[in-house]
């Protein structure tokens, strides 16, 4: 037996974690250097909870997969390039601001207004997936928010592991302190899954899965509503890089023996 | 005037706070001592009467949810704890732990407070205002945030401030009643990583990172995992140490390369890993840029052991770094560890 779900993913667009970071002031606040040129990619722990969701909805025929991303259109069709030839989707793009520093309620709020207004969309089937945190922000409160808003109050963070049962309910596994899983038995959707990395390997490009959404995804980015993001109070006293500079030393003269000797030195009584 | 209410909750034998709760404790009483605030702590435990002895010298009014429902960390019902609590300490500054458990929920309670929510706090400043210190970016850009609303609510990273220590003894509490919502969730316990050994220690002073140079071929033109196995188990045996991991050192398990079977995801740390807190790291056959920059960040002495002498991630990032092969080298140190302890 089969259980149909509505699967929503909220991903946004993070900057490559190659490139080099460098904040600077703008007129709407602090951002990053040359933040629009940068190469992006879909934020690394929502692009698991994607995965998973794709997943689910193959094992489970006659579920839906929405993809939910808010960023500038021309970096979100930049992203989706890529993006589109791993799984299939459904994109809803929303036109908004790139970047970490702008408030998460009023993302949120966005969000979850799109959400809610989704075609087709039946919310005792929704299992609304994200990354746990996103790789800009950070801030692990986006995903918490947008479910509030929707009246979901079956939250898990740091998911690893769903398993869904032939009575709509699934295990859920959480991540703890320690190394550990929370393990957890909701009845069934809806519900709230900020995913960690999961167990699934990235999926290999597939064209035909591109060609096949590329066919929605650009219809869909050329209508995509513009989103402004109020600050809700929230103002920037300072933003800088790191300014801890380590003078290295290199050794390169030591035999192993001499450099264990070093070590244990160093770490002394644990 | 500010009202500062310190979420605490209980840990997992549920006969004390945990220490996170502790150090957030400390982080008001600090904030409160500041601003001239007063300071409320609100404890959400099974037995809060218990765990709340620990606070009585904290010079708080102590607010509790008590119940069996509270044993447990899940959504529905510590959503609603939280938020009788702040709604009994009329709260405009909410400190809480970000810990699993807090971290899950906090923002659930501040939108239903009609409040706002900072996370990963590092430090709290400002002389009349309150300035939080925050890192965006994966650790890669620091910024001091404010903001002139309330309540305003304030996750406090683990490892930032000292835990409380007081003097424990019998305390007054004042319990705040919570109709809890039908709960469709059930918690049924814990599970560690089926590889068998744990090998995560948040409360280790040292962190091993394991790099995938481990499980490429060594100069004989072999593999050698399983010796790299064993040196690495030895290692954290012998100090005591927590793993961690590079990506793609995890990662290989899924692209059919050997692996080291006890590693994890929840091993990893950087980019979608963690950042974790110790006294000391020590990297080992790691070349890139996320163990050395995103992971290592709050790792206090550094030291690497790497065959690349340029590479560019360990300069300015480690205090140390031995141009060498780790095999021999932690070979070595694990023997001069085990004769250290015979």
């Amino acid at each position: 037996m089969t259980n149909i779900l509505h699967i929503v993913v909220c991903a946004g667009i993070v900057p490559d974690p190659l490139q080099t970071l460098e904040p600077v002031t703008t007129p709407a606040g602090p951002g990053l250097k040359n933040e629009m040129v940068l190469p992006a990619v879909l934020d690394p722990w929502a692009a698991c909870a994607l995965y998973e969701a794709a997943s689910l909805a193959a094992r489970n025929p006659g579920s839906k997969l929405w993809l939910v991303s808010l960023g500038p259109k021309a970096k979100l069709q930049q992203v989706m390039m890529t993006v589109a030839q791993k799984v299939a989707f459904e994109l809803v793009p929303i036109d908004g601001p790139i970047g970490g520093f702008p408030d998460a309620h009023s993302t949120a709020a966005v969000l979850a207004e799109t959400i809610a207004a989704l075609p087709g969309l039946d919310r005792a089937k929704l299992l609304l997936f994200g990354g746990w945190e996103s790789a800009t922000r950070g801030a692990g409160v986006t995903l918490q928010l947008v479910g509030e808003r929707l009246g979901i109050s079956d939250q898990f963070q740091g998911v690893d592991e769903i398993s869904l049962r032939d009575d709509g309910s699934f295990e859920v596994l959480e991540r703890v302190e320690g190394g550990k899983h929370q393990v957890s038995v909701c009845t069934g959707a809806p519900a709230v899954l900020g995913w960690a990395t999961g167990n699934m390997s990235e999926p290999r490009n597939n064209p035909q899965i591109g060609m096949n959404n590329m066919r929605t995804i650009m219809p869909a980015l050329q209508k995509a509503k513009a989103a402004k993001l109020e600050a809700n109070g929230l103002s920037y006293i300072s933003v800088s890089l790191p300014k801890q500079q380590r003078e290295t030393r290199v050794v390169k003269d030591m035999t192993p023996d001499q450099i264990a000797a070093e070590l244990v030195e160093w770490i002394g009584a644990e | 005037m500010e009202t500062i209410l310190v979420l605490t909750h209980a840990d997992e034998s549920g006969s004390a706070l945990s220490k996170a709760s502790m150090e957030a404790v400390t982080a008001g009483k600090e904030l409160a001592a500041r601003l001239s605030a007063t300071l409320t702590i609100g404890i959400v435990a099974a037995d809060a009467a218990a765990v709340a002895r620990s606070l009585a010298s904290a010079g708080a009014r102590l607010f509790a949810v008590s119940g069996e429902a509270y044993a447990q960390a899940r959504y529905a019902s510590d959503v609603v704890a939280a938020e009788a609590l702040c709604r009994a300490a009329r709260a405009t500054i909410v400190l809480a732990p970000g810990t699993s458990r807090f971290t899950r929920v906090a923002a659930g309670v501040a939108h239903r407070l009609g409040g706002f929510i900072d996370t990963h706090i590092t430090a709290l400043g400002g002389k009349e205002t309150v300035e939080a210190t925050r890192w965006f970016y994966r650790q890669r850009v620091e910024a001091v945030i404010s903001r002139d609303v309330r309540p305003w609510f304030l996750l406090l990273d683990a490892g930032t401030h000292a835990a409380f220590a007081g003097t424990s003894q019998p305390v007054q509490i004042e319990q705040v009643a919570v109709e809890l919502p039908a709960l469709r969730t059930t918690v049924s316990g814990f599970r560690a990583p089926q590889q068998g050994q744990q090998t995560i220690r948040p409360d280790a002073k040292m962190l091993l990172v394991a790099g995938a140079g481990w499980t490429k071929k060594q100069p004989d033109g072999q593999v050698h995992v399983t010796e790299a196995g064993e040196l690495i188990l030895g290692f954290l045996r012998a100090t005591g140490a927590s793993l961690g991991s590079s990506k793609s050192l995890v990662d290989q398990g899924g692209e059919g390369e050997s692996v080291l079977p006890f590693l994890t995801h929840l091993n990893q740390i950087g980019q979608t890993g963690s950042t974790p807190r110790h006294q000391k790291g020590l990297s080992t056959c790691c070349h890139g840029e996320e163990p050395h920059v995103v992971g290592w960040r709050f790792i206090g002495e550094r030291r690497a052991i790497s065959l690349d002498p340029n590479c560019g991630w360990t300069r300015g990032k480690a205090d140390v770094v031995y141009v060498a092969d780790a095999f021999p080298v932690m070979a070595k140190v694990n023997e001069l560890l085990e004769a250290k302890k015979a």
